[in-house]
């Protein structure tokens, strides 16, 4: 095309039509796979009630949606409430994306009269944390079953998501289980994505493949058992990319649909995108129909023109976008490679060798690195 | 509630299934119908049916207000039904 003399007009950018407001990423947590940065600990001031407002109002004028209130944990901001009702009043259909820690009937109740539509309550749980769990034991965990049932006696639609890895995946059929006892909407069994906080301990969580496929045939059964019964919980199992042989879309394209804002009110076009060495604008700077339309980072990996072989040439492209650029920039430190889990990719050998290792880990739960202040700040170097 | 059923009778009464929003977005230029972290984007028929949705009437209400509406529409009480039962398996809506 670039040398046949003329070239199709670029497709329209359409608007953003999700938006993430990562709220604060204060959190009473510390999963070893959080997709937080790693130097979190070292990020400015957050942004204000008034400002995430403005921030909800532009782009519910560009056309976004759906809204995710996330984190670290967005109950840890006092103006939650104010901000869902915003938001609401706005036209957006309102999600809440917790740990349930922190979680009050009494809050369910409020955030309800605030109008929001929807919880989501996550189990980011350690090997302990969900034996714990399923066994029913210990407050943190008897918490959260309490909160997921007032959920549904308030009358929301619940998700459950389940970040599943090598010490917990060969419980999910009891996952399942529970999570149709407590009556989910639907249940994200995802295997955690090695950004951020996993990427540094892959080893200790990358599943091996026996343990992939037990796990998707246990699902699989559910699925066909829930649908002979007419029952609507949906099961979405996600797989980690490392068992695959192409990338996944990532976020259906750079700047293609999805706009995620830090607590510090940076822009991203994708929540783990603020690893790359790229700067990217701010909503304190600029409006956000700048910073979707025009600016440099939402941009930059946009189209194709920015891909080298053997994206370039492929005729998968449009399929994939040659998939995650945090993952290309993170395993082979360069952003527009092609995403190494692609078997066309001349790094494809990083990823065989995590599978190889995934055969024989022996790491144990005790020896991730937890997400928390203290490891955080010895990685963040400012 | 007989929730189970497949083929939509004249005299159920269709609404959305709590938590599923239907509303205009001008961006769009389309109805769409919001749910827990999904989106679909509604055609012009898909809307006009949806509209009629709202617990109260049954759909044998929603049939004859449409062919009032859309006299020329052939076949219009089959496309309704359809689009019902797959609105139905789709979860999107609950008939008592
Ligand atoms: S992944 Fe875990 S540690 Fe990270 S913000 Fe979420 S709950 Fe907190
Ligand atoms: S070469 Fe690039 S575009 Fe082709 S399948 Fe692999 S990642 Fe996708």
């Amino acid at each position: 095309m670039h040398n046949s003399g003329f070239s199709l007009p670029e497709p329209i950018q359409g608007p953003p039509l999700w938006l993430l407001a990562e709220l604060t990423y204060k959190c009473p947590l510390q999963c070893p796979y959080c997709s937080n940065p790693l130097d979190f600990a070292g990020h400015g001031e957050e942004l204000t009630t008034a400002e995430w407002v403005t921030v909800f109002k532009q782009a519910r004028e560009m056309g976004a949606a759906q809204l995710g209130f996330s984190g670290g944990e967005p109950l840890v901001r006092q103006d939650l409430a104010a901000l869902i009702g915003e938001a609401r009043n706005l036209g957006y259909y309102t999600n809440l994306i917790t740990s349930g820690i922190g979680l009050t009937e009494k809050k369910i109740a409020a955030f309800k009269d605030a109008g929001l539509d929807h919880i989501q309550i996550s189990f980011q749980a350690s090997d302990a944390e969900v034996n714990n769990l399923l066994a029913g034991s210990q407050k943190a965990f008897d918490q959260k079953l309490k909160m997921a049932r007032a959920v549904k006696a308030h009358g929301y639609p619940m998700v459950l998501n389940f970040v599943t890895h090598r010490h917990n995946i060969d419980q999910i059929d009891r996952i399942i289980e529970l999570c149709i006892a407590l009556e989910a909407d639907a249940v994200e069994l995802a295997t955690c994505q090695f950004y951020g906080w996993a990427e540094l301990n892959r080893a200790g969580l990358l599943p091996s493949r026996a343990q992939l496929e037990r796990a998707e045939r246990i699902t699989n059964e559910y699925r066909d058992k829930l649908a002979a019964e007419g029952h609507h919980c949906k099961l979405i199992f996600v797989t980690p990319d490392y068992y695959e042989e192409r990338p996944k879309p990532c976020m259906g394209g750079w700047g293609s649909l999805f706009l995620s804002v830090t607590p510090d009110g940076t822009a991203l076009p994708c929540h783990s995108a603020r690893q790359l060495p790229i700067k990217f604008p701010n909503v304190r700077e600029h409006s956000l129909q700048h910073i979707w339309y025009d600016s440099f980072g939402f941009n930059r990996f946009r189209g194709d023109d920015w891909m080298p072989e053997p994206c370039r040439s492929c005729d998968e492209k449009e399929r994939d976008f040659g998939g995650c650029r945090c993952q290309a920039y993170l395993l082979t430190g360069d952003a527009s490679q092609a995403d190494p889990v692609c078997a066309k990719s001349a790094h494809h050998d990083v990823i065989l060798a995590a599978r190889e290792e995934a055969e024989t880990s022996t790491l144990a739960i005790d020896q991730l690195s937890f997400r928390n202040d203290r490891t955080s700040r010895l990685i963040c170097k400012g | 509630m007989s929730d189970n059923v497949k083929t939509p009778s004249l005299d159920q009464t269709p609404r959305l299934r709590p938590g599923y929003r239907f509303q205009w977005e001008p961006a769009q230029k389309a109805h769409v119908l919001l749910y827990p972290e999904g989106m679909v984007k509604l055609n012009d028929s898909a809307s006009e049916i949806l509209k009629l949705v709202d617990g109260e009437r049954k759909v044998a209400d929603i049939i004859d207000t449409l062919k009032a509406r859309f006299p020329a529409a052939a076949d219009i009480d089959e496309d309704i039904l359809g689009f019902l039962e797959t609105a139905h398996a789709q979860f999107w809506i609950q008939f008592t």
